[in-house]
């Protein structure tokens, strides 16, 4: 299990999505010819193809290490931690991701991916017969553009409903600019407490860019603000143009009747997620 | 065609550069991110003097590797810059930088920065750590690694024609700001 979790680790470092990097190169041709938005969004396709080839990671910053691990009654948790922080120290050694972990009290590097909360695991048993891994690699940048709202918002005139939560979505998109590594994919979450409201609204991101949300509002919302947006001109990088996200993907938990929090968690354009399933000892990557 | 820029470079040279210039740069330069920029501030140390001067500092914490001995950058992109504005104005007085690289801009402290001490803020693209780990032909040396670890540690290293962008000048020209102020104001007819 170790080694499968291992060729994971290095297949999300490495790899980028098929569905983000067709996302990159249908706005790069929407963008006009010869300007600087439509040059960077055709050298991170160039980047993605080189660090494929090379198995180098396509991003230096191999950022926090999310495992959503599902896994069925008979496999015990512990194992799977186990294999995974095994995993992590031995991609760590090859260069697959930069040692990322540092202990604020000491200030001192780990060296190898380990310490207090990372990786970042979270397990679900499930009655399904066999186990899913999926990993999100986030990076640092990405991740300083996180916002959590708490509505009623008095400066963007936000109140609690599905209005209030498109002005959200658009403030932390101009709140960002392009230091998340815009074109970016907004993860959101709508109600729980605010530490769940972080997690829900990354696990948004393992969606693939052209999932329609289930929910026909949402989905509304979704495809609102992904076009409002990309209105504001921010662009790639947030050196000016049309394509300043890639997607925004929304999900809910219930509140609390006193709370009404919106959480935005940004994903930079090296849209970094990798799934993995393993069944009768078979492993399958997508 | 983009501006090759040899460094060490001059003041003049510098000067004479502009917000939207497209440049390549070659040379040694240095990377200098969270920890070495307030190392640098509050130690002073005054054996960085010689490779700052007139050479440029990239936000960079980079993927290394060893191989024969020798460390080579496996992948190399910009880190958000914006972190060391409380300290890059100071930095470029102290040590006679000429150039400022990294991703997402930063603020007036060092637009003023540019301005008084002759320097460019360039902007490289966010994540493009392969393609840009191939513009480093060698690591000619490193400080504070024991201290600050991989990512942290003050990289000494020859670059040939690295590509950036102009967005911040010496003439109080930033693009940021230009597009924060574009954007800011799209938002609000969006609320209404």
């Amino acid at each position: 299990m170790q080694d499968a979790f291992l060729e994971l680790i290095r297949r999300a470092s490495t790899q980028l999505p098929k569905d983000v990097l067709d996302a990159i190169d249908a706005y790069g041709r929407k963008e006009a010819e010869g300007s600087m938005a439509r040059n960077i969004l055709g050298k991170m396709i160039e980047n993605a193809e080189l660090a494929e080839a090379k198995s180098v990671p396509l991003c230096q910053d191999t950022g926090t290490l999310l495992f959503f691990i599902d896994y069925p009654k008979k496999t015990p948790e512990k194992a799977i931690a186990d294999a995974i922080r095994k995993a992590v120290a031995a991609a760590t050694k090859k260069g697959y991701l930069r040692p990322n972990s540092v202990d604020p009290r000491t200030e001192r590097n780990t060296g190898n991916n380990l310490g207090a909360g990372h990786p970042s695991l979270h397990f679900h048993q499930w009655d399904k017969p066999y186990l899913r891994a999926r990993l999100l690699l986030k990076g640092g940048g990405s991740e300083n553009c996180g916002i959590q709202y708490k509505l009623p918002d008095k400066r963007l005139g936000a109140g609690r409903d599905l209005e209030g939560v498109r002005r959200c979505i658009i403030d932390a998109a101009v709140q960002a600019q392009g230091q998340g590594c815009a074109p970016g994919v907004l993860g959101v979450c709508i109600g729980g407490d605010r530490g769940h409201g972080y997690t829900v609204s990354k696990e948004q991101l393992f969606r693939k860019l052209d999932d329609p949300n289930p929910d026909k509002a949402l989905a509304a919302l979704e495809a609102r603000c992904l076009d409002e947006i990309n209105r504001l001109g921010i662009g790639p990088m947030g050196l000016g143009g049309a394509t300043t996200v890639l997607g925004v993907k929304i999900g809910t938990a219930n509140r609390l009747p006193a709370s009404y929090f919106v959480t935005v968690s940004y994903m930079c354009w090296s849209c970094r997620r990798k799934q993995m399933i393993i069944r009768d000892k078979k492993v399958r990557y997508a | 065609m983009p501006k090759k820029i040899q460094l060490p470079v001059s003041e003049a040279d510098i000067r004479a550069l502009h917000a939207g210039d497209e440049v390549e740069i070659s040379g040694i330069m240095v990377t200098a991110r969270d920890a070495a920029h307030k190392y640098m501030v509050e130690k002073k140390p005054d054996y960085l003097h010689k490779v700052l001067n007139g050479s440029m500092i990239y936000h960079c914490g980079p993927v290394v590797g060893k191989e024969g001995g020798k460390y080579r950058f496996i992948a190399a992109g910009p880190t958000t810059s914006i972190r060391e504005e409380p300290y890059e104005a100071d930095v470029m007085g102290l040590y006679k930088v000429r150039g400022i690289i990294g991703k997402g801009g930063m603020g007036p402290k060092t637009l003023e920065g540019c301005k008084q001490h002759g320097g460019v803020y360039l902007h490289a693209i966010g994540g493009l750590a392969a393609v840009l780990a191939e513009c480093v032909t060698e690591i000619v040396d490193v400080y504070m690694l024991d201290e600050f670890g991989v990512p942290e540690a003050i990289w000494v290293f020859r670059a040939k024609d690295f590509p950036a962008v102009v967005t911040m000048d010496s003439h109080g020209t930033s693009l940021h700001k230009a597009i924060l102020d574009a954007s800011t104001q799209v938002q609000q007819e969006l609320y209404k």
